[in-house]
């Protein structure tokens, strides 16, 4: 009889934060540029250079604090990380170790029990991100890039707090929502806008201490976090079972293949040796600066959800899939802005969108359709210029591409046919070719009437109201 | 001298410092760290319990800059210096991670 084991995880995030600039220079952050076309003597580590604070990224730092329950830091300062690494081009990383920015917060999770829980924040401290690195294919050797070298990026520590993947992905989905609120990353796993770093141990069920834990890295999606958790539980259990011990360290998971291997060999040194950097002065937050950014936190799920209940008609269960996703709630409320009945937008995100999101793995921060074109695309279907099928085809065009739905139905001549002339002979060459259905219609088969409308929509090629079609039809039989 | 560095320390700063020492090399820096230290321990010498730790020469704090961009391109300049340079981008010997 094998014995029962707890898992204990806690998890290392980094957030690259919304800024125009990095975090200690004046270049741009901007995603997609050729390589080191966004550099400086700063970011590049050219003696001399001095680093200077961007304010925006201490604001967004304090902000994600505040609202993850965190006592602010009122006396911060940086310090300097030590390493080498060719995507370290200071060979030491900005960094905060002594007095990071924001200590001792939480958030609370929904448990899969149905319970609640609350996760602890041990600290979130402010650093710069390093540069890529990309290994030459053909040549043995790699090439490097520091445009993302000095990239902002906040670092949330969490307590070893969660107990199985369902709480870590719970855990990373509040964070996301909080920052995806306060507007201060896009955080995108699979772009690398949020990285998480799971730090776990197993114990006996009932233990008082903790088992020996490694961190592992390399985890781009939910899917990947979860299937790294459960292999690694696994891994460490085998380990005991036999009688072996877990040894401290890194792993990288490699996703494909759905195991890890350890990244740094234990005879490679991991000894930072931290110190204040002389470079950037401390920081003083005064209660004036923390006032200014409480001023300015936006309304968060909670309060919206209240909001929407009180000002629209639209389900429960709708508000708390459009208010889980702050790009969902916008593209809601800006398209109810232009006119739409709420409850027709909430029907198009609650179906389409979420279906197609879905079916092609698409990201509700890079949904690319407007919400003006939402917005006309129910202006077609009110006005009844076109049906609801030829709706869904149009919104799947504008999903892909965002055309704007009216200039569409016009050139693809998708609108329903107005011309009376038109539907009524349309209609008297079905009722000419369909005798026998004609025939079971006027002895009280009611069924009859609708295989004459599918005829007369066919040949119209859906630009057609069937409730127009019903109509007349009735009045020519 | 009253600070002695062993053998295991410089082996082991080396590693940190990416250095790789001659013996004589070694013992040199043996000696040179063996007075730095002795330097230090003058200071220790001082009474400072009323001393706050300082993490900055000056009295300053808070200096800030806003987030505008001010940087352009500056490539061709940063890799002026580059010993070796392919795709806009430095070359350097093949890393693992």
């Amino acid at each position: 009889m094998s014995k029962q084991y707890e898992t204990v995880i806690g998890l290392e995030v980094h957030v690259e934060l919304a800024t125009k600039t990095k975090i200690f220079c004046g270049c741009s952050t901007a995603f997609g540029a050729a390589p080191n076309t966004q550099t400086c003597p700063v970011c590049t580590g050219m003696p001399g250079s001095l680093p200077v604070l961007n304010r925006q990224v201490l604001e967004y730092a304090i902000a994600v604090g505040l609202a993850t329950n965190c006592d602010i830091t009122r006396y911060a300062k940086f310090d300097r990380k030590n390493y080498f690494y060719p995507d370290n081009p200071q060979n030491y990383q900005i960094s905060q170790l002594y007095l990071p920015i924001c200590r001792n917060g939480g958030v609370e999770i929904e448990t899969q029990q149905g319970g609640k829980k609350i996760v602890g924040i041990h600290e979130i401290h402010m650093e710069e991100d390093a540069g890529k690195l990309i290994h030459d294919e053909w040549e043995d050797c790699s090439l490097v890039d520091y445009n993302r070298s000095g990239v902002p990026l906040i670092e949330i520590v969490s307590e070893p707090d969660m107990r199985s993947a369902g709480e870590v992905i719970a855990y990373l989905e509040k964070l996301r929502q909080v920052i995806q609120y306060l507007g201060a990353s896009d955080c995108k796993l699979q772009e690398g806008s949020m990285r998480a770093d799971v730090n776990l141990s197993v114990r006996e069920a009932g233990a008082e201490t903790f088992g020996t834990r490694t961190e592992m890295k390399n985890l781009n999606s939910f899917k990947a976090i979860t299937r790294a958790i459960e292999a690694e539980t696994e891994r460490q259990i085998d380990l005991i079972e036999a009688g072996e011990s877990v040894v401290q360290e890194t792993r990288r998971w490699d996703d494909a293949k759905g195991e890890s291997y350890a990244m740094r060999s234990k005879e490679d040194a991991q000894d930072y040796r931290y110190f204040p950097d002389p470079d950037l002065t401390p920081i003083s937050v005064s209660e004036k600066m923390l006032e200014e950014i409480r001023a300015r936190q936006p309304e968060f799920r909670t309060e919206k959800m209240a909001r929407y209940r009180e000002e629209f008609e639209i389900p429960d269960y709708d508000i708390e899939i459009i208010t889980g996703e702050k790009p969902l709630a916008d593209l809601f409320e800006a398209a109810v802005a232009l006119g739409a009945q709420p409850k027709k937008v909430s029907n198009w995100i609650m179906g389409e969108t979420l279906r197609l999101m879905k079916e092609r793995e698409v990201d509700a921060s890079d949904l690319c359709f407007s919400p003006e074109n939402l917005a006309k695309l129910i202006a077609l279907t009110d006005s009844k210029q076109i049906n609801s099928s030829v709706a869904k085809e149009v919104f799947e065009v504008m999903f892909a591409e965002n055309v704007d739905p009216e200039q569409y139905v016009e050139e693809k001549g998708l609108k329903i046919a107005g011309d009376e002339g038109a539907l009524r002979k349309t209609i008297e060459e079905v009722i000419a070719a369909n005798p026998q259905s004609v025939e079971d219609y006027r002895n009280g088969k009611e069924k009859a009437i609708g295989f004459l409308v599918g005829q007369t929509m066919k040949a119209m090629k859906g630009k057609a109201d069937p409730g127009a079609v019903n109509k007349m039809l009735r009045e020519l039989l | 001298m009253s600070n002695m560095i062993n053998d295991e320390t410089i082996e082991y700063v080396g590693i940190l410092a990416k250095l790789e020492l001659s013996v004589e090399e070694k013992e040199q820096a043996k000696a040179d760290m063996g007075r730095m230290l002795d330097y230090i321990d003058k200071l220790g010498e001082l009474d400072t319990a009323d001393v706050e730790p300082m993490s900055h020469v000056f009295q300053v704090e808070n200096v800030f800059r806003e987030d505008v961009v001010t940087n352009g391109d500056e490539r061709e300049r940063l890799l002026i210096n580059a010993p070796q340079e392919k795709d806009g981008m430095f070359v350097v010997p093949r890393t693992f991670e």
